[in-house]
């Protein structure tokens, strides 16, 4: 027998620089670990020893290490509690710099060499934490604290409370430069998908990949095999491990099953989706090359087996949260699979047969049972005896009502059957409760589970179509039965997906019993009684909470805030409805549960963005002239998907500005070029196409005959302007509508619902070929000039043979198939030609050179956007959303006499209300002043209100062809008012300055440069 | 969510859009009144249960489908390409 210490041992055997790290407890054999690959880590700078195969939690308590944090709100020594996802205590930041990784479960952290872990929520140290404190002031901090406490003055809140709260009350700090890793996306497809590889999992997988069905198995752990691999249990005659190990080889020996280990089932969606988060690198200190840190699987199964296992319970009795209190099932997975002591004299705190598995593990391990307390008065003779034989006390019908330790166990303080109380020295206590179905994925889908009362648990009840429960996640809790009820599922599965699939035979396993009497809270605890470990709930909460009339359980659980942790109350919700449960005299499933909701355990935002990332975050659009653009050096805007030119800087421009008025200035005066691919065109043919025109847009389309264009406005059927564009007709039912960049998507979604669900009796088609042609402005009064060089010799250009609103089929470079349009946004005589995308940048190219003799210059969307304002046409900042047709000052144009999408809305009071504001142009009365736009309107001298509030200003420019900046905006009765004044009020920036209104067209309102 | 597009096979939610409601019928032509299309545009039933539905599958062929989908499970019973459901409708089958 090992000597007995029971002294604090935390920290005590890091190890002095140089020497190789001992672990003193970690057993001589045994273990699924690699004794011959020894890993070094730190936790808080100690450097400590640990092998390949060892988790942070298992490597810390073979250093003997049990503190490894503080609690949440009362800053209480913590130490590890489980060893798996459930874990709420042993939360560590991990890794360093820009990798460091808050609130990870040390539980699940594998080991690698050189492992840096930070404890969380101490200050200044583990040991000595200043802010313990807390503890002492707890009544504070009982539940509702936050309502009661902080109630005023307001004002306080921010700027007191909560800063001082989150200090004190923190967890992990997150790392503050960018992730330096990359994340993967995979999407797979699969007959029958398997959650967890426990027995039951591995016996549906082999069931379901027998019958020849496409099987995928994810599992959370990197070691699969559930229980098996964490207790020392006999399946066929062979070790547990060793039929793990077995299965495993046949399943990798099917072509069509894969198996996901390191993954995590987190969700459970619609239509038999599931997410899972493979931790493709989280176990080695750096993903290698090309290998992402972590992979987002999206499953999409067609029957699945759920086989995810249980969670053991906490008893609740005073100071059972202290470092060395552990889950009885954690203990074992300890001592056989990681062969780590968690103490060397431990005591068991049971109520049900399965804790007392315990004893014969620890003894085996080579460390002493001190006393078994099981709450039941009576046991099975043999769990006694064998107890008995061990050397260890049996005590029935008693418990543990509380631990003594200063930063971990060291005693425990028990009452007998008959009251008597004693002190048992021990340092790890091993907790046995019972446990609980892992029911959280099966209701993702807003299905709750259903009280058990054999089992005392709560288990699936109508799961989610497709998806079977299997194992002990259905509630079958022996061996045997998670064998059986595993395979069934398994072969139901395959069958369900047209495979031949039997149930295996059950391999024979050792005996088991599962007797159990579950006990929700220990009376006459000492000291606080822990329900929620990571959100600092204890049973005297629950009892305020049910005072308090909070009692309905999504009450109590907000009141508390019991199971609303990141570990979402894994170990501690059943717990808390059992106390509730006897409080109010009712059974547990008249208390309720809570929903579950996705991710089962946290997942990194990172694996969600997978590799949309920063340019990559969405596809971007370059325009068929972007390769020349950038050669000239252009200065690009997104809009949208698009990359588009903005303006194109030439040596000696000192600013934007200066390029901009350049620019517009040079298409005035001479001719300029602009790709204005990024419009949405929607070829539109068929015998009705000029029906279905005239029924989606607002102004009359009849009279347009082949060859010519017109301006088209569309309206939402609520009466709001949707776009405008234009319509050209180049055959008699052919077609073609252009959209803004802004919304093409939108007018070919509006357009299919017109021409699929609306009117299917017409006769058209129509399809995007936004992508097909590249399309370039080419504008100013050298504009014809410059093309004729560029379109193929025998089309007349001339104003008579090819007048404004004219359009035609054309060739360029010899034969190329080209369409020109006769349209003009910038107000001069300007043409738009399309060419097949293909030949677009060779079309830019020449057109520039065509036009080099007339001084052409490249234009961007700046220029683009400064002409149109010039010119008083609507754009995006007009055409919102919020405005009618009318407000944007096209009423006049609208058909009269046909039915059209929105014509009946338009007309209803509000929208025709003469108070409305409408489009109208604005310029400084100190010519020396700049517009903003966001500026509102108020009457000179009317101080600022919503009441006085007369509209606003939507866009802005500087003109250089006026010499001063000019607005658009929208104003009440504005075409009524021009020439008076009124202030244009921009409190953000500090802008009050008096603007005159005007006409919207502040150049060649007579249209003299267009027709020519 | 999947959706099995009449034309392209089942396919992630993530390729659709949503409309809602497919019941509404427009009121059509130069008679219609405004109280009959102020109902058409704006008043929609929530029924717990089956629902016939607008998705528009924006990322494969562009068809604007009815679906019916049990509002409580989201259960898809049935999913048809709106025009054919609309010319049915127009013929006055009950659709």
């Amino acid at each position: 027998m090992t000597t007995i210490s029971l002294r604090d041992t935390d920290s005590a055997t890091a190890a002095t620089p140089g020497s190789a790290p001992v672990q003193p407890f970690r057993t001589a054999a045994g273990g699924l670990i690699d004794r011959r690959r020894p890993l070094e880590f730190t936790f808080d700078g100690a450097r400590y020893g640990g092998v390949q195969g060892d988790t942070l939690a298992s490597a810390l308590l073979a250093n003997g290490v049990r503190l490894v944090g503080r609690s949440f709100k009362y800053h209480r020594p913590r130490g590890i509690l489980t060893a798996g996802s459930e874990e709420p205590n042993a939360l560590v930041e991990l890794r360093s710099g820009a990798r460091r990784e808050p609130n990870t479960r040390a539980t699940t952290a594998e080991l690698y060499e050189g492992l840096e872990a930070l404890s969380q929520n101490r200050w200044p140290s583990l040991r000595y934490d200043a802010l313990a404190v807390n503890a002492l002031a707890a009544p504070i901090f009982a539940a509702g604290f936050y309502y009661k406490t902080f109630m005023w003055p307001a004002a306080f809140w921010e700027k007191l409370y909560e800063p001082l709260i989150r200090r004190a009350a923190g967890l992990g700090r997150a790392a503050h430069a960018p992730d330096p890793d990359t994340y993967d996306k995979a999407f797979a497809f699969c007959d029958v998908l398997v959650i967890g590889g426990g027995p039951a999992g591995l016996s549906a997988a082999l069931a379901a990949g027998r019958a020849g069905a496409r099987v995928i198995l994810v599992d959370e752990d990197h070691r699969i095999g559930g229980r098996l691999v964490a207790d020392r249990r006999e399946v066929a005659g062979r070790s547990g491990a060793d039929w793990v190990a077995d299965s495993l080889a046949e399943l990798d020996s099917m072509p069509d099953v894969r198996i996901l280990g390191r993954t995590t089932l987190f969700g459970v969606y619609d239509h038999g989706a599931y997410g899972a988060v493979e931790r493709v690198s989280d176990h080695l200190a750096s993903p290698p090359a090309h290998a992402p840190r972590q992979r987002m699987w999206r499953i999409t199964a067609r029957r699945a087996v759920l086989a995810a296992g249980a969670i053991e319970r906490p008893h609740v009795f005073g100071g059972n949260d202290r470092p060395g209190v552990m889950l009885a099932g954690a203990v074992r997975t300890y001592l056989n699979r990681y062969g780590v002591l968690p103490g060397r004299r431990v005591a068991l705190f049971t109520s049900s047969d399965d804790g007392w598995r315990t004893v014969s593990d620890v003894v085996a391990a080579g460390a002493e049972v001190a006393a078994v307390i099981d709450t039941r008065a009576s046991v099975a003779p043999g769990l006694r005896h064998g107890a008995e034989a061990a050397g260890a006390r049996v005590i029935l019908g008693g418990a543990v009502i509380g631990t003594k330790g200063h930063l971990a166990l060291n005693a425990i303080e028990v009452v007998t059957a008959d009251g008597r109380g004693e002190t048992i020295a021990c340092d790890c206590l091993a907790m046995a409760n019972g446990w609980n179905p892992i029911v959280h994925l099966d209701s993702h889908l807003s299905r709750r589970p259903v009280w058990d009362a054999a089992i005392h648990a709560f288990v699936p009840d109508a799961l989610p179509s497709g998806m079977a429960a299997a194992g002990a996640a259905s509630g079958a809790f022996t061996l045997a039965s998670c064998l059986e009820t595993g395979g069934r599922a398994g072969a139901e599965a395959a069958t369900a997906c047209g495979f031949a699939g039997t149930s295996p035979e059950v391999p024979r396993t050792d005996p088991e019993s599962v007797g159990h009497a579950p006990l929700w809270r220990v009376p006459g605890s000492k000291g606080k009684a822990f329900v929620d470990f990571q959100n600092d709930v204890a049973a005297s909460d629950v009892e305020l909470a049910h005072r308090e009339g909070f009692r309905a359980v999504e009450l109590l659980k907000r009141y508390t805030t019991l199971g609303m942790a990141t570990d979402q109350g894994k170990t501690s919700n059943l717990a808390g409805l059992g106390i509730m449960a006897e409080l109010t005299g009712q059974p547990i499933p008249s208390v309720g549960t809570t929903m579950f909701r996705p991710p089962f355990t946290p997942v990194a935002i990172g694996a969600f963005a997978g590799h949309h990332r920063g340019k990559d975050f969405r596809a971007t659009r370059h325009v068929p002239s972007h390769a020349w653009c950038e050669e000239q050096g252009a200065v690009f805007v997104e809009t949208g998907l698009w990359l588009r030119p903005a303006y194109f800087p030439r040596a000696g421009e000192s600013d934007w500005l200066e390029t901009v008025n350049r620019e517009v200035n040079t298409v005035r005066a001479h001719v300029g070029v602009c790709d204005v691919t990024t419009l949405g065109k929607i070829d539109i043919q068929g015998r009705d196409a000029l029906a279905f025109i005239e029924r989606v847009c607002a102004n009359p389309f009849g009279t347009l005959p082949v060859g010519k264009a017109r301006y088209a406005v569309l309206l939402r059927e609520d009466g709001f302007v949707l776009d405008d564009g234009t319509v050209a007709r180049l055959g008699e039912s052919h077609f073609v509508m252009t959209a803004s960049t802004a919304n093409a998507a939108r007018v070919m979604q509006h357009l299919e619902f017109c021409r699929q669900w609306l009117w299917p009796e017409l006769d058209l088609q129509m399809i995007s070929v936004s992508e097909q042609w590249a399309q370039y402005a080419v504008a100013g009064p050298r504009a014809r000039d410059t093309l004729r060089a560029v379109i193929d010799p025998g089309f007349d250009l001339s104003n008579e043979a090819f007048p404004f609103l004219a359009c035609a089929d054309v060739t360029v470079g010899g034969g190329i198939p080209a369409r020109l349009l006769r349209i003009s946004f910038s107000g001069e005589l300007a043409y738009e030609l399309a060419v097949p995308a293909a030949h677009g940048d060779a079309a830019w190219r020449a057109i520039l050179q065509a036009g080099a003799g007339h001084g052409i210059t490249a234009y961007g969307s700046e220029a683009l956007s400064v002409m149109r304002i010039e010119k008083g046409h609507a754009a995006g900042a007009e055409i919102n959303g919020q405005t009618t047709a009318r407000d944007l000052g096209l009423g006049g144009m609208l058909a009269r006499k046909k039915d059209y999408i929105g014509r009946l809305m338009k007309e209803r009071p509000a929208l025709t209300d003469p108070d409305r504001p409408i489009l109208v142009g604005f310029r400084p009365v100190d010519p020396g002043q700049r517009l903003r736009a966001g500026a509102h309107f108020l009457a000179i001298g009317a101080a600022p209100s919503l009441e006085a509030d007369e509209g606003s200003m939507t866009s802005v420019a500087f003109s250089p062809s006026l010499g001063h900046w000019i607005g658009l905006g929208l104003i009440r009765r504005g075409p009524e008012r021009h020439g008076q004044r009124v202030r244009a009020y921009d409190p953000v920036r500090n802008g009050d300055i008096e603007v005159e209104i005007c006409s919207p067209v502040f150049v060649d309102p007579n249209e003299e440069k267009l027709r020519v | 969510m999947r959706i099995r597009c009449p034309h392209c096979g089942e396919r992630d939610n993530g390729e659709f859009s949503y409309l809602g409601d497919a019941a509404p019928v427009r009121p059509d032509g130069p008679n219609a009144s405004a109280e009959a299309m102020h109902d058409y545009v704006y008043l929609r039933d929530n029924p717990a249960g089956l629902h016939r539905e607008l998705w528009y599958h924006a990322a494969g062929c562009r068809s604007w489908l009815v679906v019916t989908r049990d509002t409580r499970s989201h259960e898809i019973h049935e999913v048809a390409p709106a025009r054919d459901v609309a010319l049915s409708r127009r013929r006055g089958e009950v659709a």
